[in-house]
């Protein structure tokens, strides 16, 4: 048996999840890890149980089976405990449009202060940490209503690091983006693993998820279909008989990560 | 992940440059208070018999302690000024910081900034009880303060907690099932108000003062039976003020930072609405207040519940005081209910702020 201290634990394990609604399993049975500074992309069609799973892995949706933080179980963590080791970026998530970005990045602070607690200088020096970390800088004294829609799920995801978290979980952050923003979310994500953050991120673009993350995991009606590298999980044959007939997948010109484009 | 590891240097001074709404926000409060100050001297001055203000601040510098002044002011100013004058306008600064303070939490728990202490069914509720008060065999005027502000507190907290058990489903209130509730049953006990006071005859009449809302029977009895209240409410909301900043985002939101919303929201909506019972009950029901002093204060001072709610006391006070001079001086010697001026007032420009509303985007 190895060590523990040999190997870290990783930062979020789910094992066995299963999560059901009357008899139907939205989740069944599945297993993941994310560890330190790893980028990991959760495919699947929709309604194949990402959000689920991951609504699951941050406590707000019960299910069956063993979903442990940084090596200790979910359960036992108190709220603003868990929340200083885990920061979420949820679908589509929404503020006022009269606030600025950096009351919002500020808010991120909330699992770190005392009930009276006013933020201190360190506080403020990890919001504006965060929000040159996001490349929020340019833009960060104005209102969310003012905001591309990159530029609002930028100001999310500082608000998210301003918890100084070690695993961040992202659900479709480049929804609706345009290609370059889509392409700088992604790339910001991949920076800060490489600061030693882990990331879990839900993302439809198959082609974009092979780019950026490190592996993908596969899930289709609730179940873990397939996981591991990109070059592993996007095949013509696991994504033909998850999607359908209609997607070709082909060798990116450079460097050779797999696309997937429509059949001719 | 700390600083460090994000791989930043940060001096530790580097901190943004207050907008000018946040400054406005740090002056905004020491000058708030500074004003109720002025008001409440100035307010307690006139009437029927004036009272010079300098005077009056030298009268009032001598009651305080280790302090003893020769004002030259007569006995019967003395008995004006502290029995008559001190308690009406303490108990208006009183009723419009906890109708604002109410206010102001309530459009924070439920993310609108329209809403007001009156949501639930408080004034409804009051209303009923004070009827009841006011048609029982019970007499008027008893413990000092009378049966009516008694009658009414439990109206209004009875209107209240059957609002909650109605909406409640299992452990969760849904915003719309508590507002549909309380329209629902302000309704009804509206109804039984109205049905009372048309077969109520000629000892009906004083169901219309309490409605109308007013200051012309304050007394420190009333207000000491009030203060407890209404400060376990604003300590209780004080100490929220920073969850509820959080809640200005979505609730999924508010979770993943730790928030407990549900909790949240039953306990502060639990001390809102004993504040507003406290203030109905010391003086009737007045509109409006509780919803258009903590609007302008979002407008002027931010979202920051920790400024915002201190503010909204601070000018609910102030705001209050005005009012009720306003109301006694107006066609005196006759007096305008309280509730008919915020009425009067706070109509036209809630409808002001709705249209601008649209305009800034809140």
């Amino acid at each position: 048996m190895a060590a523990p201290y040999l190997e870290p634990a990783p930062l979020l394990e789910v094992r066995d999840l299963r999560v059901l609604i009357g008899a139907r399993a939205l989740v069944d049975g599945v297993s993941l890890e994310v560890s330190a500074g790893e980028v990991v992309g959760l495919v699947g069609p929709n309604g194949a149980g990402k959000s689920t799973l991951m609504r699951a892995a941050t406590g707000g949706r019960a299910g069956a089976g063993e979903i442990r933080v940084n090596g200790r179980a979910l359960a036992t963590y108190a709220k603003r405990d868990l929340f200083r080791i885990l920061a979420v970026v949820q679908q589509l998530p929404e503020a006022p449009a009269t606030m600025t970005v950096r009351d919002l990045v500020l808010l991120g602070r909330f699992p770190h202060l005392g009930l009276l607690g006013r933020e201190s200088t360190r506080d403020l020096a990890v919001v504006e940490a965060s929000i040159v970390r996001a490349g929020c800088e340019a833009f960060a004294g104005r209102t969310l209503g003012t905001l591309s829609g990159g530029e609002r799920r930028r100001a999310f995801i500082a608000r998210a690091l301003a918890q100084e978290p070690r695993l961040l979980l992202l659900d479709e952050p480049t929804a609706n983006l345009d290609a370059e923003a889509h392409a700088e979310i992604l790339a910001l994500l991949r920076r800060l693993a490489g600061k030693g953050v882990g990331v879990l991120v839900v993302l439809h673009d198959l082609s974009y998820a092979a780019a950026y993350c490190d592996r993908m995991v596969l899930m289709h009606e609730g179940r873990l279909v397939v996981e591991g590298p990109p070059t592993r999980v996007v095949t013509a044959e696991h994504i033909g008989a998850v999607y359908g007939r209609h997607v070709r997948v082909l060798p990116h010109p450079e460097g050779g990560a797999p696309l997937v484009v429509p059949a001719l | 992940m700390s600083i460090r590891d994000l791989g930043l240097r940060v001096a530790a001074t580097a901190r943004p440059r207050p907008t000018l709404r946040a400054r406005l926000a740090l002056a905004g409060i020491p000058l708030a208070a500074l004003a109720l100050i002025v008001i409440a001297v100035l307010a307690s001055t006139q009437g029927a018999a004036a009272i010079p203000p300098w005077t009056a601040t030298l009268m009032l510098l001598d009651r305080l302690p280790l302090l003893s002044i020769d004002t030259g002011a007569s006995e019967a100013w003395q008995r004006i000024l502290f029995d008559i004058r001190l308690p009406r306008v303490f108990a208006a600064a009183l009723v419009g910081a906890a109708l604002a303070t109410s206010g102001s939490a309530y459009q924070g728990v439920f993310r609108n900034p329209l809403a007001d202490p009156f949501l639930l069914g408080v004034a409804s509720g009051a209303a009923l009880g004070a009827a009841i008060a006011i048609m029982s065999p019970l007499p008027i005027d008893s413990w000092g303060f009378g049966w009516v502000p008694a009658f009414a507190f439990v109206g209004a907290t009875v209107a209240v907690a059957s609002v909650y058990l109605v909406a409640r489903t299992g452990a969760s209130v849904d915003d719309r099932s508590l507002i549909l509730a309380g329209i629902a049953l302000s309704a009804m006990f509206g109804g039984v108000t109205s049905f009372l006071l048309l077969t109520g005859g000629q000892r009906a009449q004083p169901i219309f003062e309490f409605i109308f809302g007013g200051f012309n029977t304050s007394s420190w009895e009333r207000i000491a039976f009030a203060l407890p209240y209404l400060a376990v409410g604003a300590v209780v909301i004080a100490l929220h003020a920073r969850a509820l900043n959080v809640m200005q985002l979505d609730e999924e939101q508010a979770r993943h930072l730790g928030v407990d919303v549900a909790r949240t929201k039953v306990i502060v909506l639990v001390a809102a609405s004993l504040m507003a019972a406290t203030a109905v009950a010391v003086a009737g029901t007045i509109g409006f207040v509780g919803l258009v002093v903590p609007h302008a204060i979002r407008i002027m001072f931010g979202m920051d519940y920790r400024r915002t709610l201190l503010a909204s006391a601070l000018v609910g006070a102030s705001f209050m005081i005005v009012v009720d001079l306003f109301s006694r001086l107006v066609i005196a010697p006759q007096e305008v209910p309280v509730g008919i001026v915020t009425s009067m007032l706070g109509g036209p420009f809630f409808l002001y702020l709705m249209r601008r509303r649209r305009a800034v985007g809140l």
